[in-house]
């Protein structure tokens, strides 16, 4: 991460919603417009608050989806039941409407394409945002640092970013992608249904000690179970590095 | 809920923050305890993460070898319950 | 004003109409803690308050169920930004405690078993808004909640409401406690949002 990045102040930036996309029925993807954005690193995360006509105010903690790309962030946001600022921006916020910003937050969990090492990428459910923000930036910067993404989803309708998810496995180009279906699966999957196992882990063919550096994200007590089973798989703590989603999700 | 979880985890739950400060990853750095004089990895401290802030004690004696606190605009450091940190130089 | 987002309303409910700004409610009780629990035996416990003189007051655990008990019933806010609403204690004023007490101090600095401390203005402990509590919600105050008893003062941020007391040194400065000393406001009025020092 380069010094200046790691310094600079962060405050309440305007912002506004340039573009929608409903991703599933649950969630969407929000594209904010930052004209002073400074910039960010795949694996971020921002704070976003929203303002009533009355000065209330309430603040909540997302995920950067996108890579970095001028004044422009992606967040991809899970409507959670009663969820305060959820329940608006999956329901009812418009391109145009404004917000505010504060970030980029988070030095530690961050990809950048300098680093050629294999990636281990874990996502449970919508922990899968800021690993697909690492995926896109490897895309984008071209690089060819192998990556194994295994996605923890519960069934085939809230897979998030299903599409893409399937081109790039398409092409292939050095990311594998594995979908670990953890409730129920389409017709014919090979694997069980259940959740995260050893055998999935060791289907990526990184053992510990290879050099693959891991990334898992997701909520709390599913951060903590992949983590037990990566020092099972040979993964010195120091090669995982984690994000735990709390239970101010909303 | 929250209430029956073990009080505390340990020094690698807390390295991704001392990361913001350190620059590097120290879960590896030998941390000499100013209170009972022993050394340890700072991946073995007994860190208590849900509060205010972060306090990383000392596994064998329980004082504070470290704390630290993310505010909106500082991040705080103290490590006067350590005598010493040797964090070891990591490849650039 | 700034920014302000078309159509966003909060949750408003008559319920977080009361909580300060930034908070939300919880329904259970977050334990939060700096370090382990103490586990201090009742014959052994002492409270303490010592004025600026060097003069002591103190209670051994018997001698403090003796005195005068209330019941208050409060709602109590966590910089982390958990509020929780009329919460049912037990426990002995501090103006009955700090009743024989000379002192022309104007500062508190409050001590706990386990080495935390917390500061505040000592006319924050007067006037009925502290206790020193030893029951919560019709049962003895659990340790990990800070039993056998711990300060409640609701009116600050509930860090101030230090869990596992031993005593309160009355001071003519104010010294700065654990959580203050950390970048955390000496004051902490959660109805003005005094989280931070220099909020």
């Amino acid at each position: 991460m380069t010094q200046s990045a790691a310094q600079r102040p962060v405050h309440w930036l305007p912002a506004r919603v340039s573009d929608l996309r409903e991703e599933t029925a649950t969630t969407r993807t929000v594209v904010f417009d930052v004209p002073d954005w400074p910039g960010h690193v795949a694996g971020q995360h921002v704070d976003v608050r929203l303002t009533a006509e009355d000065g209330y105010q309430a603040e909540r903690s997302y995920s950067i989806a996108s890579p970095p790309d001028g004044q422009r962030v992606e967040l991809t946001i899970q409507r959670v039941p009663d969820g305060e600022l959820s329940t608006y921006m999956v329901g009812e916020m418009r391109v145009g409407d404004e917000a505010e910003l504060r970030g980029p937050v988070g030095g530690w969990f961050v990809w950048q394409p300098e680093e050629s090492d294999p990636v281990l990428l874990v996502a449970g459910g919508s922990g899968l945002v800021p690993l697909m923000a690492m995926v896109r930036e490897r895309s984008r910067a071209g690089s060819a640092a192998p990556f194994s993404l295994l996605y923890s989803v519960r069934s085939p309708e809230v897979v998030l970013y299903a599409e893409e998810l399937a081109r790039r496995a398409r092409d292939g180009d050095g990311l594998n992608i594995s979908l670990l279906y953890s409730d129920s699966a389409p017709e014919g999957t090979a694997r069980p249904v259940g959740r995260i196992r050893p055998d999935d882990l060791a289907a990526t063919g990184l053992p510990g000690g290879s050099g693959a550096r891991a990334y898992v994200c997701g909520p709390t007590a599913f951060v903590e179970a992949v983590a037990g089973l990566l020092a099972d798989h040979g993964y010195d703590p120091s090669s995982v590095r984690t994000e735990r989603f709390g239970p101010t999700g909303g | 809920m929250g209430n029956m979880e073990p009080a505390h985890v340990d020094g690698n739950a807390a390295v991704g923050m001392f990361a913001e400060a350190f620059r590097t990853d120290v879960s590896a750095a030998v941390v000499t305890c100013a209170s009972c004089g022993r050394s340890g990895r700072f991946a073995d401290r007994h860190v208590y993460d849900r509060g205010p802030g972060l306090v990383a004690r000392c596994p064998h004696c329980g004082e504070v070898n470290a704390r630290m606190v993310r505010t909106p605009t500082d991040t705080w450091l103290e490590l006067h319950g350590s005598t010493s940190w040797r964090i070891p130089t990591s490849p650039t | 004003m700034g920014v302000v987002t078309r159509g966003f309303v909060g949750r408003r409910d008559p319920a977080t109409a009361q909580l300060p700004p930034g908070q939300y409610l919880t329904p259970d009780f977050p334990v939060l803690s700096a370090g382990p629990t103490p586990r201090i035996p009742l014959d052994q416990w002492r409270f303490t308050v010592t004025n600026e003189t060097g003069s002591e007051h103190g209670w051994t655990w018997s001698e403090f169920l003796e005195l005068p008990i209330e019941q208050p019933t409060v709602d109590i806010h966590c910089v982390t930004k958990w509020s929780k609403l009329g919460t049912r204690w037990q426990g002995v004023s501090l103006d009955t405690v700090l009743g024989p007490v000379q002192t022309r101090a104007s500062y508190a600095l409050v001590r706990s078993y386990g080495g935390y401390s917390t500061n505040l203005p000592l006319a924050d402990l007067r006037g009925g808004k502290a206790w020193i509590a030893y029951r919560y919600d019709g049962g003895d105050l659990p340790a990990e909640h800070g039993g056998p008893a711990r300060l409640l003062v609701p009116h600050l941020y509930f860090w101030k409401s230090a869990k596992w007391v031993r005593g309160i040194e009355l001071r003519n400065d104010d010294m700065p406690g654990f959580w203050e000393t950390m970048g955390y406001h000496s004051y902490g009025d959660p109805w003005r949002d005094q989280r931070y020092a220099g909020d």
